[in-house]
């Protein structure tokens, strides 16, 4: 379970999360949505402790990750996260990009890394690629090979951080087909996202964030059927 | 005018004693190589440290071996220290010397291909778990050999030429020495120095083309 409780960040003068509140259950699938700079990606960093937070607390599996004695690195194995630029690993293969985190941060033997690559790389599409390096990917397997690379390490949790905002439109369908996957599978996962037609379709809830404020959550069909916060309305309105 | 007579066969006996000169060089090139490309790693690293102190040593070191002779450092090395009681042979002051300069020179060539990678690559490995250290060994430091490795060629040619510097401390197994001491013997000054030249073309274009080789080798991405 992911919680975060009252969480405010800044970046210098500008505040950009004014006190979020929100709990995500196991196994739960929560897409955000929302204007550029209402802080849905800033929320991500923070969840794995990549951005410090002024104050609040979030908490995953009880742990409190902005503590001082926590374990970012051990608490980051359990949450797996996926960017807008996929940074895929350019000196490393497709298989060797899946299989580095795992021999190094797990120590795993270099059979076993593997094995679990390739079922990872197969599981999203990426099969036959195996000793490609990325610059020979389109953006979009790239994406989904960053995606294989953090199901390797068997998170518990997926964050997605607009993960096909950098694509071409015709690569967008693959990408998404992907997270609807692992939704399916029961994974936990919090999306932020301008797919609307994604977010209704996958969402146990969804969240729209207006400056810095979760101004509204709740079922896709009563978010996206009857919004009740007026900027929410508005936003709606604009994406349509 | 023009009244010296090229005896080339007398310079030519001593070929043998040349190469052998030209092992020693090569063996303080690789040495002063290997050795400086570690310091500057780690050189690399103090200046990314959150440390003032140690990013002022770094600093200190790069400034003072790119804009200092690389005569003076070697200098340095052996008479500079010994005035402290701390005496070198020619050997090692000559190796500490170029190794010096490998490192200062390095150590700049790394910062500029640091600056090409972007950021968000050590975020990615640190988002899988790595730590700051194992995203920088596993990530960072391939991408930034492989930007820098032209440079590093450049510099390897360069710490061959510079070895020829060591005679000043005294050096004479190298190929400058040795050629040096053979001049001394028989005065073929021309000559022997002209073959020595041709030795030395020999070396670095073998080091520029087999670099090309091992680039092609390595870097299939």
């Amino acid at each position: 379970m992911i919680e975060i409780q009252n969480v405010h960040k800044s970046f210098g003068h500008l505040e950009v999360l004014k006190g979020i509140d929100l709990t995500v259950e196991k196994g739960e699938v929560v897409t955000v949505i929302g204007g550029s700079g209402s802080g849905k990606s800033t929320l991500l960093t923070c969840i794995n402790g990549l951005e410090p937070i002024d104050s609040g607390k979030i908490l995953v599996d009880g742990v409190e990750v902005h503590a001082k004695s926590t374990n970012l690195n051990k608490l980051r194995q359990k949450i797996g996260i996926v960017f807008q630029q996929w940074n895929a690993f350019p000196h490393l293969t497709v298989l060797e990009n899946v299989t580095l985190a795992p021999r190094k941060v797990l120590g795993m033997g270099k059979a076993e890394a593997e094995a679990i690559a390739e079922k990872q790389l197969k599981h999203v599409g990426l099969g036959d690629k195996l000793s490609t390096y990325p610059s020979r990917l389109s953006g979009g397997q790239q994406q989904r090979m960053a995606i294989a690379r953090a199901l390797a390490m068997s998170p518990d949790y997926m964050l997605f951080d607009e993960v096909t905002s950098a694509l071409d439109p015709q690569l967008v369908g693959e990408v998404l087909e992907t997270l609807k996957m692992l939704a399916e599978e029961g994974m936990t996962m919090i999306c932020v996202t301008h797919e609307m037609a994604f977010a209704r379709d996958v969402s146990n809830r969804v969240a729209y964030f207006h400056k810095g404020i979760m101004a509204e959550i709740g079922a896709p069909e009563q978010l996206f059927g009857d919004p009740q916060h007026p900027e929410t309305k508005k936003f709606l309105a604009s994406v349509r | 005018m023009f009244g010296y007579t090229f005896q080339w066969n007398q310079a030519l006996a001593r070929l043998p004693k040349m190469l052998d000169g030209a092992v020693v060089t090569m063996e303080v090139a690789v040495l002063s190589m290997l050795i400086g490309i570690a310091f500057a790693i780690l050189l690399t690293l103090l200046r990314l440290s959150g440390s003032r102190p140690l990013r002022a040593i770094a600093t200190g070191w790069v400034e003072i071996a790119r804009n200092t002779p690389a005569l003076f450092q070697i200098y340095m090395a052996h008479f500079g220290v010994a005035s402290f009681g701390i005496h070198f042979s020619p050997f090692v002051s000559l190796l500490i010397g170029i190794t010096f300069n490998n490192a200062g020179y390095l150590a700049e060539n790394f910062r500029g291909a640091l600056k090409a990678i972007p950021d968000t690559q050590t975020r990615a490995g640190r988002s899988l778990g790595m730590s700051q250290l194992q995203a920088f060994r596993y990530i960072i430091l391939p991408q930034m050999l492989r930007i820098s490795f032209l440079p590093m060629t450049n510099q390897m040619v360069w710490a061959v030429l510079m070895t020829s510097l060591g005679v000043t401390v005294g050096m004479n197994s190298d190929l400058y020495g040795v050629t040096q001491d053979l001049n001394a013997l028989t005065f073929r000054t021309f000559e022997l120095f002209a073959i020595a030249g041709v030795i030395f073309y020999i070396i670095t274009k073998a080091i520029t083309l087999s670099a090309r080789l091992i680039a092609a080798r390595l870097f299939r991405y």
